[in-house]
């Protein structure tokens, strides 16, 4: 994998030095090889700091709605994933798509540090990465799948943006079914989906992580935000506030949000909120026939369009059956 | 010394609980957090760090302050705050423990916030070493000793039983009440246990920041450093450092109409939000690096320049865990602190 970092760190110089572009979003090295974070660079020089590996998680897309919108024109580095929310975006018309030279990076699947802790590495002072495994500290070998974050061991997602793409393998096929646990809430009876819920739910300690990290919550102001909403909150009147906060949420990205994973994996308390988006995913899917936010940036959403043939309210629900 | 079997240890929750309430660390869902003992409890005192921090027991994310009721034209006031009896806490570590003394600053000077002096006079507090630091803990650079956690009763996980070592007549008064415990010779293990925690952090990444650069007198430079904007770029203005920060201690205060009347509550407020700062007519903090830089100044320049040289911060490295974007106090000790750090 340290030859995908080079040819993606090539990339970033070749752009800024032939003045294609004046900056780079990428991601920049932290004090590990794990705790790596976004960051413009302008100069080939900063590009020393530059970083692109199993770690790099972070969704790039949502910094260009501000990026984009400054002098110049910034290259940004997409995983699959992010090209979705990337085209979304542009839907929206949230990114100056004239200002933004979008490269495609390959990804096989980003790792999340806890399943390292968990499978009794202390410290992760270094990861050699192969496709289907990886090298710890020089010595332990695991599993890639067994370190993957959730999303990227159900991710079967192409790159549908960018002008050129820096893949030295081709990504490969996830066979595990995303709507897994969504089918086992579905099965549930009403009374045992509540009590997950709020379980799961009650962990809530209202950073707004997952809202601020999500490219589909993107309001100039959130109706949480603003004091004369009267639901402005930053405390949970009651035990069922918080429940409302992500229900609201996920009913506010339904039919937007491309499923690209950030909110669970920004939660401190390990909340499984992208479960409420595909279940939205799932439904929409069903009534409205399949359909993948940020697959294009110009077609017209499922839940933003209206035809004579759209699932009546009572399909959908289930009525009074 | 005073001890009981790990294998033993829900006796000792049972009893303790029997005779107040009591909290430990519990996991629920994937998530560790102090939870109270109801006998269901999935407790782990093996892992090194809740998610949320202990100070939640003195200053919740949320409470009750007042409450008016609305008749006609009568508005009665009426004390919402609520009558706390003794309880126990058990498994804090030493650097939450430390940031109650920080706290205290806050809190328990004139004039007292009686709501927090309710809670913190009432509390037991049971620490525990930690044995296994993690390479995110940077808590030696405060002055805290892992291995020396303090607080009412210091207990230790060693050869199969946990030690207690009772440092506050309170804290005696409990252990020498509790009939599950046996006297057991483990002053050498414990000890030893406490060489090694004390050699592992030593060996820890953080161990030796240098801090030097943040006192008062440097302020201005600090506050002009060109560093920050780099050092917030990818800040999301999420409140998830401030929100498990053991020290973080700012709150807001609103109203919730009810039925019958107002309930005022206060709840707490982040620094790194848009609207911590609105006011009437203007906000004077526009940008997020002017919301980033704030919270770390106060943690490093204001507050100990207020307190004694004391830093708002343990090293308890739950903001290095919990930033989504991998942005914490210690890049920005590293950045700006001083020159033992490049």
């Amino acid at each position: 994998m340290q030859r995908l970092e080079n040819a993606v760190l090539s990339k970033a110089k070749e752009l800024l030095e032939s003045g294609k572009v004046s900056r780079v979003l990428g991601w920049t090295k932290g004090e590990f090889c794990y705790d790596v974070s976004p960051c413009v660079f302008n100069t080939v020089d900063e590009l020393k700091n530059f970083v692109y590996n199993g770690f790099c998680g972070a969704n790039l897309s949502k910094y260009l709605i501000n990026e984009s919108k400054k002098e110049g024109k910034i290259a940004v580095f997409l995983k699959p994933c992010d090209t979705y929310s990337y085209n979304q975006l542009v839907k929206e018309h949230r990114i100056k798509v004239e200002n933004v030279y979008a490269v495609g990076v390959e990804c096989q699947g980003k790792f999340d540090i806890e399943k390292f802790y968990a499978k009794g590495v202390g410290f992760v002072a270094s990861v050699e990465e192969g496709l289907t495994e990886v090298k710890v500290n020089g010595e332990t070998v695991l599993n890639r799948n067994d370190v993957k974050l959730e999303r990227c061991l159900v991710c079967n997602k192409k790159h549908v943006a960018g002008e050129e793409i820096v893949e030295l393998n081709e990504k490969l096929p996830s066979d595990s079914d995303r709507f897994e646990m969504v089918k086992k809430l579905e099965a549930m009876t009403a009374d045992e989906r509540f009590a997950f819920w709020k379980k799961e739910l009650s962990k809530c300690i209202r950073c707004n992580a997952c809202r601020n990290v999500c490219p589909a919550c993107n309001c100039t102001k959130c109706v949480f935000d603003n004091p004369n909403s009267e639901v402005s909150a930053k405390a949970n009147a009651t035990s069922f506030e918080e429940q409302m906060f992500h229900i609201i949420r996920a009913f506010h990205v339904a039919g937007r949000c491309t499923d690209c994973g950030e909110c669970s994996r920004v939660c401190p308390q390990n909340i499984p909120l992208h479960l409420l988006n595909r279940k939205f995913i799932s439904d929409i899917d069903k009534l409205y026939g399949e359909y993948q936010a940020g697959e294009d940036t110009t077609s017209k959403g499922p839940l933003t369009s209206f035809t004579k043939e759209d699932a009546e309210p009572s399909d959908a629900v289930g009525g009074n059956k | 010394m005073k001890a009981i079997l790990k294998d033993k240890l829900n006796l000792l929750y049972e009893e303790i609980s029997k005779k107040c309430e009591l909290y430990l660390p519990t996991k629920e869902k994937g998530a560790l957090n102090f939870k109270k003992f109801d006998g269901e409890n999935e407790v782990d005192i093996e892992s090194l760090q809740t998610v949320k921090s202990a100070k939640d027991f003195f200053f919740p994310q949320t409470e009750d302050m007042v409450n008016f009721k609305t008749e006609g034209k009568n508005i009665e006031i009426i004390d919402a705050r609520e009558k706390i009896e003794t309880y126990v806490i058990f498994g804090v570590r030493a650097c939450d423990y430390k940031s109650f003394e920080i706290l205290d600053r806050v809190f328990l000077v004139e004039p007292v916030d009686t709501m927090y002096k309710n809670r913190r006079e009432n509390a037991v507090i049971f620490t525990l070493a930690c044995n296994n630091p993690h390479a995110s803990c940077f808590c030696k650079n405060f002055g805290i000793d892992a291995s020396s956690p303090k607080g009412d009763v210091e207990c230790y996980d060693v050869d199969g039983y946990l030690f207690f070592n009772p440092l506050t007549e309170k804290g005696a008064q409990i252990v020498n009440g509790l009939t599950c415990l046996e006297e057991v010779k483990g002053e050498d293990k414990v000890d030893a246990l406490k060489k090694d925690i004390t050699k592992k952090i030593e060996k820890l990444p953080f161990s030796n920041l240098d801090l030097s650069k943040f006192k008062g007198e440097n302020l201005m430079e600090l506050f002009n450093r060109p560093e920050w904007e780099e050092l917030s770029e990818a800040c999301l203005g999420c409140g998830t450092c401030t929100f498990v920060c053991p020290t973080c201690q700012c709150f807001d205060i609103r109203d919730f109409k009810t039925n019958s009347g107002i309930k005022r509550f206060r709840c707490w407020d982040s620094c790194m939000y848009s609207d911590f700062t609105q006011m009437a007519a203007e906000n004077p903090r526009k940008t997020q690096m002017q919301r980033y830089r704030q919270r770390f100044m106060h943690k490093l320049c204001y507050y100990p320049s207020n307190n004694d040289g004391i830093y708002s911060c343990v090293g308890c490295g739950r903001c290095v865990k919990k930033c989504p974007q991998s942005l914490n106090i210690v890049k920005v000790i590293k950045k700006i602190g001083g020159e033992k750090n490049d």
